[in-house]
């Protein structure tokens, strides 16, 4: 069982990144150095390692780091793995159930409706951008510069899309599946 | 089934297959949560989506919460969150302690990089659903092209585009409101 004083150190550390990391996962790696350098509960090596682990490890990136630096921060303990978790997800908990409420009670209101009217678009290309960045970053795997094209990624990248289009119940699940025994296979 | 526990098992499904950002989560989202369990509607799962973008915390537990709120208030909240972290901690755990050079496998490196194509596979989906349902008009297509660009070369940060977004709706909305009253008056 590790110490009290750092749990509550760890849940109040995390919380605060939980509270103020806007924009998903790689947000929060900034707030993971500034714990590095004023805790010393890891070092920069033990960081990059678990950004890489928590980037090929399914479940969302911010979850998989949170619980990462809990479980080797405390020793090794379940305890501080769950703890620094929940830290994290604590804010988003309570802030949304807020605005789901609030939603609810305004949601016929035309201004809600108008708003939504204007964000749906934004929302669209705010995903569309991360597509774009997730889309070269795979058919651009050994350059920054983007001469060295993966012909095989951009050839199943298509292929996938076709079926995916044409079949629309295809579970996503079943894609994700299918693409990772491909990418073992092959040797991609 | 009980339903915290359906919610709990939906969302644990959910959180076993989101890679890298919360993006290709909404295509999980749509085949479990819209068609299969019917417990928001398409539209509403892309309001969540965007609620989701502007408040602080992770997408997929923003969304996660959003949908259990809604179904069974608070306790569904939390059950649906729990769902979609339990795999995270299961697998972060057993993989800090027995394979911290987890990352640098071939197998999972191969493996990854086919899991990129299908998440590219689906995010382009996502979108293109998206701009079906969300863009209404050529004001939708002005704000998509403009929140692109915004977003993609990092211009503003993502909250401002939101606040803009949602005040050009309101504005564009009411002008061309008070335009259609006109010839009544």
């Amino acid at each position: 069982m590790p110490d009290f004083g750092l749990l509550l150190t760890l849940f109040f550390e995390f919380f605060k990144t939980g509270l103020f990391a806007l924009g998903g996962g790689l947000a929060t790696i900034p707030f993971l150095y500034e714990m590095m350098e004023k805790y010393h509960w890891f070092s920069q090596q033990d960081l990059m390692n678990m950004i890489a682990v928590s980037e090929s490890t399914p479940g969302p990136m911010g979850v998989n780091m949170a619980t990462y630096v809990g479980f080797h921060a405390s020793g090794n303990s379940i305890i501080g793995a769950l703890t620094t978790t929940i830290g994290l997800v604590a804010p988003s908990v309570i802030i949304i159930c807020i605005i789901a409420r609030m939603l609810e009670q305004f949601r016929d209101s035309h201004w809600v409706q108008d708003i939504f009217y204007g964000l749906r678009p934004a929302v669209s290309a705010m995903i569309a951008s991360a597509g774009i960045g997730v889309l070269i970053a795979t058919l651009f795997p050994q350059t920054v510069n983007l001469t060295g094209i993966s012909w095989i990624h951009l050839g199943l990248f298509v292929l996938f899309f076709i079926i995916a289009m044409s079949y629309k119940k295809l579970h996503p699940i079943l894609l994700i599946c299918i693409c990772a025994a491909l990418g073992v296979i092959l040797k991609l | 089934m009980n339903i915290y526990l359906d919610l709990f098992l939906t969302f644990f499904k959910i959180g076993l297959f989101t890679f890298g950002g919360g993006y290709a989560m909404l295509p999980m989202l749509e085949s479990e949560v819209v068609n299969k369990k019917h417990w928001a509607t398409y539209d509403e799962l892309m309001d969540y989506f965007a609620v989701g973008q502007c408040t602080p915390g992770v997408i997929a537990v923003n969304t996660a919460t959003f949908v259990g709120y809604n179904k069974k208030r608070i306790s569904g909240g939390l059950a649906a969150t729990a769902g979609v972290i339990t795999p995270s901690i299961i697998i972060i755990i057993i993989i800090a302690s027995l394979l911290t050079n987890f990352a640098s496998i071939p197998a999972v490196q191969h493996a990854l990089s086919g899991i990129r194509i299908a998440v590219c596979v689906l995010i382009f989906k996502a979108v293109l659903k998206m701009m079906k349902s969300g863009i209404q008009d050529a004001y939708g297509i002005g704000i998509f092209i403009a929140a692109l660009a915004a977003t993609y070369f990092e211009l503003i940060p993502t909250v401002l585009i939101v606040v803009i977004a949602g005040t050009l709706g309101v504005l564009i909305k009411n002008i061309i409101k008070s335009k259609k009253e006109k010839p009544d008056a």
